[in-house]
């Protein structure tokens, strides 16, 4: 199959349910893992890679595709799920996330699984490499659209903002960049940590167009997404306000749960909510 | 012995020049130095080809990386200090892991950079660079070896470093002499001793073993031009044949070219070693001649460590 496809709100909310089942499931089995800044990327992920994204999981390297570049790799959770459920490999697979032998490393390799383009999991490192596909595509001529995945944790980096600064330099609005702005680190609060506010006026300082979201609202992703299409001779960040451990409410705004797996007693009730989340959901008429 | 002096950098600009025409998916980027790296040469050739990324090295290093995501064959080209030492992690973790296929120029490498001192002088790329997964490291003894390396560079798949300098250096080679990555041969051959030399201590080695001969001493040259992947039979062999050896290299001694062969010998046919390098320190602003000199990177040097390790191979049997 060949993306992108168009799908009903509904079907992207179900699609972000099962997504989020995956991630607890996933880093329970591991026993490690990151769930927090997995929960925080759904909505942006789920509508990214149906409705936006030109990729085949059946023809990896086609030549026409785009490109996604995760910048904040430590979410292999939530990036295992989005490749597997886009059909990159088969879903049985991602409970073999951070065991021996594995295709699903903790942090990704750009070998495996199918459909990463990237290794990554030093923070910094991948808004360059982004930059550098952009200008690589723009370069020989090729209209390929390239997205990154970033967060502010990646983007107190300085090397980040070299790269921000070179996108610029070199006109990449072929680059579209999502920031998942989740305002929790490990060690607490980011603006406690080291506060990277006002994103939107860093951004823009760099000469790029600044879109501001909330990254749960299935609509808003995709004005952004299809917004940022149009705009030219700069790329284009898309702040999306999102909450850390969204969907699981103990998992919500809690730093705690950035790199924690959770136990059976947490798993158990993780699934509850979400099932509850989808009974609700299925219960509605389908949305325009 | 009269040699022809030569740019090492310049070897590397005209197999840029040569490699831009041959094929178009070769892009040269550099970081505020291509006056000095002679990058610039190629930018005025092939100006779209050419990307000058400004004071930010570990940016280069990686946009060089995303570059080759999409089938361009990136040429990276700084000073060695700044693209093995500040960028380490970067070519680690995205280039190496990723075995992604971006070529590594590193200018200025060795305390002959002189006048600007420590800041500049790098000493420690081979140690760090030979470290890494994947990748290939390679320090040509001149003009002609470094074109040649860089054109082999570019045949190769994955991440490759090459070092050269500031000074022009004596030609030991000539345009038609054989160039093979991980493929190191002698010079000249002898008997009592090996010689094993990279970059500009080649032709300090070649003026040792004149002196040495003229001693009743016969020594043989290898030119080590790549230390990664290191040419293990042609150490053993000639280390088999003389049975002591000198290694001599204008980089420190910790984990340099000398470690490497030291590795080799060490693990399959021990003998007595003594070496020529820097000797765990900084260097300083000075003439390059007069740095030579000072922190022992010379042929005086080598004779020396020659004649000792001949002694302990005679006190050995």
């Amino acid at each position: 199959m060949t993306y992108p496809i168009k799908l009903t709100d509904k079907d992207l909310l179900l699609k972000a349910i099962r997504m989020r089942r995956d991630i607890v499931e996933m880093v329970h089995a591991a026993g490690s893992g990151h769930p927090g800044g997995s929960l925080s990327s759904v909505e942006l992920l789920i509508t990214l890679y149906n409705e936006f994204l030109k990729h085949d999981p059946q023809n990896t390297k086609w030549e026409d595709r785009d490109r996604m570049i995760f910048c904040k790799c430590h979410i292999t959770p939530a990036i295992y799920s989005i490749l597997s459920r886009t059909g990159y490999f088969p879903p049985e697979d991602l409970l073999t996330f951070r065991k021996l032998g594995s295709d699903l490393q903790g942090h990704p390799s750009r070998f495996h699984p199918h459909g990463m383009e990237m290794s990554g999991g030093s923070l910094g490192q991948n808004m360059s490499i982004a930059t550098g596909v952009a200008l690589g595509l723009k370069t020989q001529g090729k209209q390929n659209r390239v997205y990154g995945l970033t967060s502010e944790g990646d983007l107190q980096e300085g090397q980040s903002w070299e790269a921000i600064m070179s996108a610029a330099h070199f006109r990449l609005d072929n680059l579209t960049v999502m920031v998942d702005y989740n305002k929790l680190q490990i060690d607490g609060h980011v603006e406690d940590v080291m506060g990277v506010h006002p994103l939107d006026e860093k951004f823009k300082s760099f000469n790029w167009h600044v879109l501001i979201i909330d990254g749960h609202a299935i609509t808003q992703v995709k004005e952004a997404l299809a917004k940022a299409q149009t705009l030219k001779e700069r790329p284009t960040a898309i702040i999306a306000h999102t909450i850390k451990g969204k969907g699981i409410s103990f998992m919500e705004n809690d730093a705690g749960w950035h790199g924690k797996a959770p136990n059976d007693e947490d798993l158990k009730k993780a699934l509850a909510e979400l099932d509850e989340q989808e009974a609700k959901l299925s219960s509605l008429n389908p949305t325009p | 012995m009269e040699r022809e002096m030569m740019l090492t950098r310049q070897g590397w600009a005209d197999a840029l020049k040569e490699l831009g025409r041959q094929d178009p998916r070769v892009v040269v980027l550099d970081a505020d130095l291509a006056k000095s790296t002679l990058t610039c040469q190629f930018k005025d050739e092939f100006p779209d080809r050419f990307f000058d990324m400004g004071i930010a090295e570990q940016n280069m290093i990686n946009v060089a990386g995303g570059m080759s995501l999409t089938g361009l064959i990136p040429f990276v080209s700084t000073y060695g200090v700044f693209v093995s030492g500040r960028a380490w992690e970067q070519i680690r973790t995205s280039i190496c892991y990723g075995q992604l296929n971006v070529k590594f120029g590193g200018a200025h490498g060795g305390i002959s950079v002189g006048p600007d001192g420590a800041t500049h002088q790098a000493l420690e790329e081979i140690t760090i660079m030979r470290v890494l997964p994947n990748m290939k490291v390679i320090v040509p003894a001149d003009y002609y070896e470094t074109y040649k390396a860089v054109m082999a560079m570019k045949e190769m798949e994955g991440p490759v470093y090459i070092r050269f300098g500031r000074e022009k250096v004596p030609t030991v080679t000539t345009k038609d002499t054989p160039f093979e990555i991980g493929k190191a041969y002698s010079v000249r051959e002898g008997t009592d001793v090996s010689i094993i030399a990279c970059g500009v201590m080649v032709a300090e080695a070649l003026d040792a073993a004149e002196f040495l001969e003229s001693k009743g001493v016969s020594a043989e040259v290898i030119n080590m031009h790549t230390i990664k992947p290191i040419d293990k039979e042609t150490i053993l062999k000639s280390a088999q044949k003389t049975g002591c050896v000198v290694t001599a290299e204008e980089h420190q001694k910790a984990g340099g070219m000398g470690s490497a062969v030291m590795e080799v010998l060490a693990q399959n046919h021990p003998v007595p070693v003594e070496m020529v390098g820097i000797d765990d320190t900084f260097g300083e602003s000075g003439k390059p001649s007069e740095l030579m000199e000072k922190y022992g990177i010379t042929s005086k040097e080598i004779i020396e460590q020659a004649l000792k390790v001949i002694i302990r191979k005679k006190n050995k049997n």
